[in-house]
């Protein structure tokens, strides 16, 4: 059992290359951190240092209060679950599981038998003797948590263990880690840049990108107030709607019309950073769109408008409905690198105006190709500098002038 | 194997096309024609170890007859050479020297190849440039001056001063073939074991080497035969049945007079030496194929 602190960690390669910049962060003891953002944004390298298997530039790593820079991989007590599994294919399971204790020369008798606790919690009982080239991807994952879990270390450290697997698999054993997770109540950083893993898997989410972390907190959290706008496009799925807007007086101009800002969001907007007032980028998550025909009460939380739907997707307990809205492209480079990372560039940028979606409820009677009218819920309105792309809103709950400081140190977008 | 390939992706597309007669007749083509081509080349390798064989079962007074199968059958020639002192201390220096050069050169070279497969180092080219130069270094220019260094220091007509140069030689091949296996080994297998509490020496000796056993099986064959087939720096280095391996000792064979060659003595110590490398090569043939052509297919 240990918690893990990163001290000002900066990781820079020999050509100069910063992969992670002045990480901050603290997992305390028993917690599943997830570290998540697009690829190339410092996660895994962040977690090869916890491992050991890269060298820290600069700032200090402790594991259990203990500085850790300098030691090897083998005295740091982990283990660690790799993307591709890493089993030794000369090994049979059992050998592979029990490899990590045979080198701590524990004795046989107490090898197999946390060996034989492993493979029962893991269902892995009667392909202990086979060799890993005959095993499906799936039991080669467990083999992989198998060998981690067998040694019962202070830390698990975890590198996209899913990503090899079709996705029903992928649901599966994310249910199993966490379950693990919960009963070994070990320490764990699991890495990913699958946003709907980290948020169905983590105690607190780390979103991280291009070296920096962007945000710490519980899932909840980052879904509600995102600091910065990389967060907020990052998080949630389908992803969060921008659009351009201006603030005058007591409400926010918008293409789809003038919201009036709700007295909460309002104390938040003033005890935000900004104030309440110029431009500004809207986020609006899909889920808070409603077909206009459902909402009673209407009027007063929210604003209504028409709009033609281009396409509509029925998912049968939801429909996804896409219309466009008349309006300039918001431009930020936090956005402009998250679309280039889902590769959805050309799809925002077409027909001069922006493409939106909205969560919309099976009773809907929405059609394909008809005008629809559609209502949002101003009470989730998220607001965005246009020029640092932070959030304009203070923490709710805060309420007046400071912007609640969330464990972990945050780091402010470049 | 080639004959196998070539036929069977000559009929599929014809085959598909309906017109199985003349897709047979297609196939039976080209079977004739490689078997036609295979049996030549298993003739004219063939025929000159026969007639080895055939040699060395020959009385002495019919070796020189011309004819091919022998005409009066014996195994003298082989109770000969095997009665000979010079012949079977031969073969017990041939077999120590050719199996202590292999070992250490695999030993080095499997270091060397480690290195170069994983390290990022400075002057990793050039090593490798360093010891593809030496691999080219025409062997009989070095002997000269090796003979009068090994007489200086002593090492002239021992296990040491052959093991030495057959080592030096083998090294630069055995770098190659190793390294290349070891760069096909992922880098996680050694990290996890890392991670599992390995030292990096137990990494190597627990991870790599027993995955790439393959590698170091045919390396070590490839060695073994060329030290086994050297004679160039047996024949210059030794001189008596202190460190002489066979190829040596097979050319200092003499005759009953100095003006008789023997032949059949020569062609019975020829077969024997060529008998173990022989099997050798069959029981290991699946591993020097697979060694070889390994990293070619991702398994």
């Amino acid at each position: 059992m240990a918690e893990i602190q990163f001290d000002d960690v900066t990781k820079r390669y020999a050509d100069g290359f910063e992969a992670v910049k002045h990480l901050n962060l603290q997992v305390p003891d028993g917690d599943l951190m997830i570290l998540v953002g697009p690829s190339g944004c410092g996660k895994s390298t962040a977690l090869r240092m916890v491992a050991g298997l890269e060298d820290i530039s600069e700032g200090q790593l402790k594991i259990g209060g203990q500085v850790v820079n300098e030691r090897a991989p083998k005295d740091r007590d982990i283990a660690m679950v790799f993307q591709n599994y890493a089993l030794y294919p000369h090994m049979t399971v059992r050998d592979n599981m029990g490899f990590a204790l045979k080198l701590a020369k524990v004795p046989d008798a107490e090898i197999n038998q946390k060996v034989n606790e492993a493979a029962k919690i893991l269902d892995l009982e009667q392909h202990l003797e086979r060799k890993p080239a005959n095993l499906s991807g799936g039991q080669r994952q467990r083999v992989a948590m198998g060998r981690a879990i067998v040694r019962s270390p202070s830390v698990f450290l975890m590198d996209e263990p899913l990503s090899n697997l079709d996705a029903k698999l992928r649901v599966q054993m994310r249910t199993e880690i966490s379950r693990i997770q919960q009963r070994m109540n070990t320490t764990t950083i699991y890495v990913t840049h699958d946003q709907t893993e980290a948020m169905t898997l983590g105690d607190r989410i780390a979103v991280m990108r291009a070296g920096i972390l962007q945000q710490v907190g519980p899932p909840s959290e980052l879904y509600g107030h995102p600091n910065n706008l990389f967060v907020a496009g990052f998080i949630g799925s389908p992803s969060m709607n921008f659009l351009p807007g201006e603030i005058e007086g007591d409400s926010v101009k918008l293409p789809i019309g003038n919201v009036r800002i709700p007295d909460e969001l309002r104390r938040r907007l003033e005890g935000g950073p900004g104030g309440a007032r110029g431009g500004v980028i809207a986020g609006l998550r899909p889920e808070h769109f409603e077909d206009a025909g459902l909402v009673a009460d209407r009027a007063s939380r929210g604003v209504t408008f028409t709009a033609r739907i281009d396409v509509l997707e029925s998912m049968g307990s939801e429909f996804y409905a896409y219309f466009m809205v008349e309006s300039e492209q918001v431009s930020s480079r936090e956005l402009e690198e998250l679309a280039a990372d889902t590769g959805g560039t050309d799809l925002q940028s077409t027909r001069g105006g922006t493409q939106m979606t909205a969560r919309l409820a099976a009773e809907s009677r929405v059609r394909q190709g008809q005008d629809l009218e559609l209502w949002f819920d101003a009470n989730h309105l998220q607001l965005f500098d246009p020029d640092s792309g932070r959030s304009l809103l203070a923490q709710a709950g805060a309420g007046t002038s400071t912007p609640t400081p969330t464990a972990g140190g945050l780091q402010g977008p470049s | 194997m080639s004959a196998v390939e070539g036929t069977g992706g000559a009929i599929r597309p014809a085959a598909r096309g309906g017109d199985r007669s003349g897709a047979w007749n297609e196939h039976t083509k080209r079977l004739t024609g490689w078997s036609g081509a295979l049996f030549v080349i298993s003739v004219c390798s063939l025929i000159p170890v026969l007639w080895i064989v055939f040699l060395s079962l020959k009385t002495p007074a019919s070796a020189t007859d011309g004819s091919f199968i022998p005409h009066h059958w014996t195994l003298s020639n082989y109770s000969a050479i095997f009665s000979l002192g010079t012949f079977t201390a031969a073969l017990r220096n041939s077999i120590g020297i050719g199996l202590i050069s292999t070992a250490l050169a695999v030993l080095l070279a499997s270091s060397a190849a480690y290195a170069i497969a994983r390290l990022d180092f400075p002057g990793k080219r050039a090593i490798l440039a360093v010891s593809l130069a030496v691999a080219m270094f025409p062997q009989i220019s070095l002997v000269g001056p090796l003979y009068n260094l090994w007489r200086q220091v002593g090492l002239y007509d021992t296990w040491p001063g052959l093991i030495i140069p057959y080592m030096t030689f083998a090294l630069p091949l055995s770098i190659y073939t190793l390294s290349a296996f070891f760069r096909d080994i992922p880098w996680e297998l050694e990290q996890a074991a890392q991670v599992d509490g390995a030292t990096p020496f137990q990494a190597f000796t627990k991870v790599i080497v027993p995955l790439a056993a393959p590698g170091i099986v045919t390396t070590f064959i490839i060695v073994f035969i060329i030290c086994w087939n050297d004679f160039v720096f047996a024949i210059s280095l030794t001189s008596t049945s202190a460190a002489q391996t066979v190829p040596a000792a097979i050319s200092s064979f003499s005759g009953v007079s100095q003006f008789t060659v023997p032949y059949g003595d020569i062609a019975a110590a020829a077969v024997v030496v060529t008998v173990p490398v022989m099997i050798l090569v069959l029981i290991f043939q699946r591993r020097i194929v697979a060694g070889l052509t390994a990293g070619a297919v991702k398994g």
